[in-house]
């Protein structure tokens, strides 16, 4: 294992964040901290509680994981397909790296930066509502497993795409419905009985439940379900990023 | 002498149907600087990106150091370091960070030691907190070269690497060129400025087509494909040639003051003599002579039109 190359593209890849601090941290937690504002204090305070636990605090777990998904491929997607714009990638693919180690630094450090900012959110979210976490460690482990995995997925995206526009468009028109429509702010319980079938076949719906589940033991299915849902998403992922190493796709002629 | 890189019976055939390299084959010594010479789109660059390991070949095999580049990639590419013809840098990064990248990339552990004397041989020392998009096109070269010395390659590909550079850090990085060479840094060149090639190599190879026309020392090449001409600077201009000179197949030059006899330099030199005995003996007086032997340039011209 060329562990020198990992830290190499893991620290060039943290570099950016902070160069790029306001965007990449400040102006996802303001964001969030405006959903909390509006959602959470303004339209909250009218709505009953859910599951016994206040509508304030219902969001806390549906915010973050939105940031996370969000920053998770934005990052990750940024961080492989700026090298393949600037030519730069050259250097990555002339270089004795594997395509394991690759991933792990560019994925790793899009992971991190998508965790920090849901941490900060999480703090964040202490200053507007009262809330607890039942399962820290299962929180933290549905943290890192749904970074890792979206991260995978940001770099997927980040290979695919041959322009800008591609590389906004699954984030935009894919991810962003399926994670408001995925109970980041409501129940899937609170839907028609048609809709929450149809809810099952959107994959954030295991995130948000298994992560909400960490906090206050409630969730839409159960938290053994959203485990291995999100486990097979990370496996779609590692299956996919091999077919790419292996058949060079995008990144080789 | 020992191969540091063999190239079997490569091919390489685009997407596109484009065939960039047919069935080439090189060997490519220790210590050495080769320069590849060849037109636009002859397949220079596919060559390099295929040992390099960012383009896969369509067939053959390619050795470095005796490892294989597909099965024993890492062994092989951690003794390349590659400057590709682009400027291909991170705009919002230091020189210094971009080159401790390089390095870590190539899995060596930090040395900022060797850095600074990268960087001091390349004269960027100064510049090494500067942003790179503050940086000059000819300092972004050097910036290039850099990243790839940075974790001490044994061999290094230069794809055009004074593509766009002023004459005088031309110069300069020649210099550099010659003490990588000194230090045992085997070189592969490519280049569209010739007198870069006769300047620097060892070997040059001309490849066209994506076919390599030929491999050969630079000196033996000059000589063997090389046409001399002898001028002589005639005392009184002549006329016409007489007849007793048209074996020869001279011509005259400059209002009949300059005499042009063109031979080959493989061709027996009694030509020469007998050349000057008739001159003598027509009567024909002249003042100096010289001869004039092809460029590179000539050389190169010549093969890639056949």
């Amino acid at each position: 294992m060329n562990f020198h190359a990992i830290k190499a593209i893991y620290k060039f890849e943290m570099a950016r964040t902070w160069r790029t601090i306001a965007q990449s941290i400040v102006s996802p937690v303001v964001s969030t901290s405006l959903y909390f504002v509006v959602f959470g204090s303004a339209i909250g305070s009218r709505m009953s509680d859910i599951g016994g636990v206040s509508y304030g605090a219902f969001l806390v777990p549906g915010l973050i994981m939105m940031s996370l998904l969000t920053q998770s491929i934005s990052n990750a997607s940024f961080g492989i397909y700026f090298p393949r714009f600037t030519g730069t990638i050259y250097e990555v693919l002339s270089a004795p790296v594997s395509p394991t180690e690759i991933v792990l630094g560019y994925v790793g450090a899009a992971a991190t930066k998508a965790i920090m900012v849901g941490s900060i959110i999480l703090v964040t979210a202490t200053l507007f509502v009262d809330m607890h976490i039942m399962h820290p460690l299962s929180m933290l482990l549905f943290l890192v497993m749904t970074a890792m995995t979206f991260s995978m997925f940001g770099f997927i995206i980040g290979i695919w795409a041959d322009n800008f526009e591609k590389l906004n468009i699954i984030p935009l028109l894919i991810v962003m419905p399926l994670t408001f429509l995925g109970g980041s702010f409501y129940s899937i319980s609170m839907l028609p009985e048609f809709w929450q079938k149809v809810s099952l076949f959107n994959p954030v719906v295991y995130l948000v439940s298994g992560f909400r589940w960490s906090f206050y033991e409630i969730s839409d299915v159960k938290v053994s379900i959203s485990f291995l849902m999100t486990l097979f998403f990370l496996s779609v992922c590692i299956v996919v990023l091999h077919w790419i190493f292996k058949t060079g796709y995008r990144l080789k002629n | 002498m020992n191969s540091v890189i063999s190239i079997a019976n490569l091919s390489k055939t685009y997407e596109s149907g484009f065939q960039a390299l047919k069935n080439v084959s090189l060997d490519i010594e220790n210590g050495e600087i080769i320069a590849l010479l060849g037109p636009n789109g002859a397949g220079k660059t596919t060559l390099i990106s295929i040992v390099c390991g960012i383009v896969n070949a369509s067939a053959g095999k390619v050795s470095v150091n005796g490892y294989d580049i597909v099965k024993d990639y890492r062994q092989a590419r951690a003794s390349i370091g590659l400057v590709p013809q682009e400027l291909h840098t991170e705009t919002f990064e230091t020189v210094w960070n971009t080159l401790a990248f390089s390095r870590g990339l190539f899995g060596k552990g930090p040395d900022p030691e060797h850095l600074e004397k990268v960087l001091r041989s390349l004269s960027l020392w100064d510049k090494k907190d500067n942003k790179i998009m503050t940086l000059s096109g000819g300092m972004k070269r050097r910036v290039m070269i850099g990243k790839a010395l940075a974790h001490e390659p044994e061999i290094l590909f230069l794809d055009e690497p004074t593509a766009g550079v002023d004459v005088e850090l031309r110069k300069d990085m020649w210099q550099v060129v010659r003490e990588l060479r000194e230090s045992g840094v085997t070189i592969i060149l490519t280049t569209h400025y010739i007198e870069e090639a006769e300047e620097m190599a060892d070997r040059i190879g001309i490849i066209n087509k994506g076919e390599i026309i030929l491999v050969e020392d630079k000196r033996a090449l000059m000589q063997k494909l090389g046409e001399k001409r002898l001028i002589l600077h005639l005392s009184q201009p002549l006329e016409a040639i007489p007849e007793a000179l048209e074996p020869f197949n001279l011509s005259l030059k400059d209002g009949g003051l300059n005499l042009v006899y063109t031979y080959d330099v493989q061709q027996d030199s009694s030509d020469i003599t007998s050349l000057l005995d008739a001159i003598e003996n027509a009567g024909i007086k002249f003042r100096d002579l010289e001869t004039m032997q092809n460029s590179l340039e000539s050389i190169f011209v010549n093969l890639v039109k056949k």
